[in-house]
């Protein structure tokens, strides 16, 4: 292995066979992929800062997080450092939705 | 894949209802059953849209539209422009030449993204990958297949092509090239593949239906039926 490669820069290197099993993409993952094509159609959020902000996740969330984990993460992140959403109100909208969760399952 | 597998070892042997006899026994790092990753980007995917909503920057309308955009991008266009490229010469040329315009011309827009359409011959098959991520040409295609994203597939199609191919069941004259089209933001592609043997006189619409997905990234070749 490259040393001086990135953990997403993967092209060439050894791998497994391919699973060819798929799956209908969940509302909530079109709902991730709708969000970046509307930011980006608002000149908000480039594919480019997309990638950038996945490939900043680390290999380990690179590795651990779902497709769509991956993008909501770093569009999160990018929207956190362009200051159009701030880390608080994120924080106190997510606990809400959370124990909203909760009760409904009650 | 699975993301948290008990590894090595006999079958778990222990109580989960009381304590566990070995108290060096440890479980995987596994989520509660409610917090799971997906759950937690899920959360902040409602979270951010829902402040971004209040914000102004979107409307809960306008990622119902989008959805519904994307959802009605189909490989069927993709297979469209190709029936038309088998059926008609000069259409042929200026999808190989312009893909934009040629594409307009079926009504069909190709999105703010150049797309290349490379042309399978007798000597060169021709197959798209996306190394980095997962760029494809989503107003052609809808959304890539999961295989497409995935570490095998992106790894190795650049090395061993040939044998990625036969994976999917398509193997190709020994002798012929394969060349293989690394996607960026900017440049995407699509396969015209060959019009099968045995449809001389088929219609433009049963000709479509022999386009698949796979067939136009690469994966694939169509089949007379």
């Amino acid at each position: 292995m490259n040393d001086a490669r990135r953990h997403h820069d993967m092209g060439g290197l050894e791998a497994g066979a391919i699973d060819r099993g798929e799956h209908d993409k969940a509302p909530w993952e079109k709902r991730v992929d709708a969000l970046m094509v509307l930011l980006g159609q608002r000149k908000i959020l480039c594919v480019d800062e997309l990638r950038r902000g996945i490939e900043e996740l680390g290999a380990d969330a690179y590795e651990r997080y779902g497709y769509y984990e991956r993008w909501m993460a770093s569009m999160t992140n990018i929207l956190l450092e362009k200051k159009i959403i701030e880390v608080g109100e994120l924080g106190a909208r997510m606990a809400e939705i959370e124990s909203g969760r909760r009760e409904a399952l009650r | 894949m699975s993301r948290h597998e008990h590894t090595g070892g006999p079958a778990h042997a222990h109580g989960h209802d009381g304590y566990d006899a070995d108290p060096t026994h440890r479980h995987p790092p596994r989520p509660d059953l409610e917090d799971t990753p997906l759950a937690y980007h899920q959360v902040m995917q409602m979270a951010v849209v829902s402040l971004l909503v209040e914000k102004g920057v979107v409307s809960a309308d306008d990622m119902r539209a989008q959805i519904e955009r994307m959802d009605a991008l189909t490989p069927a266009r993709g297979a469209r422009l190709v029936a038309r490229a088998w059926v008609d010469g000069g259409f042929r040329e200026r999808l190989l030449a312009d893909s934009k315009a040629a594409a307009a011309e079926l009504g069909i827009d190709l999105g703010p993204i150049p797309i290349l359409v490379m042309e399978n011959t007798p000597e060169t098959h021709n197959l798209v990958v996306c190394t980095l991520c997962s760029c494809y040409p989503r107003f052609l295609l809808g959304l890539p297949p999961d295989w497409y994203k995935s570490r095998s597939y992106r790894s190795r199609a650049v090395r061993e092509p040939r044998r990625v191919l036969a994976e999917f069941g398509t193997d190709l004259d020994p002798d012929s090239r394969i060349r293989v089209h690394d996607s960026t933001a900017d440049m995407r592609y699509m396969i015209l593949p060959m019009r099968p043997a045995g449809t001389e006189g088929m219609s433009e619409e049963a000709l479509a239906r022999l386009v698949t997905r796979d067939s136009l990234i690469g994966v694939a070749v169509p089949r007379a039926g």
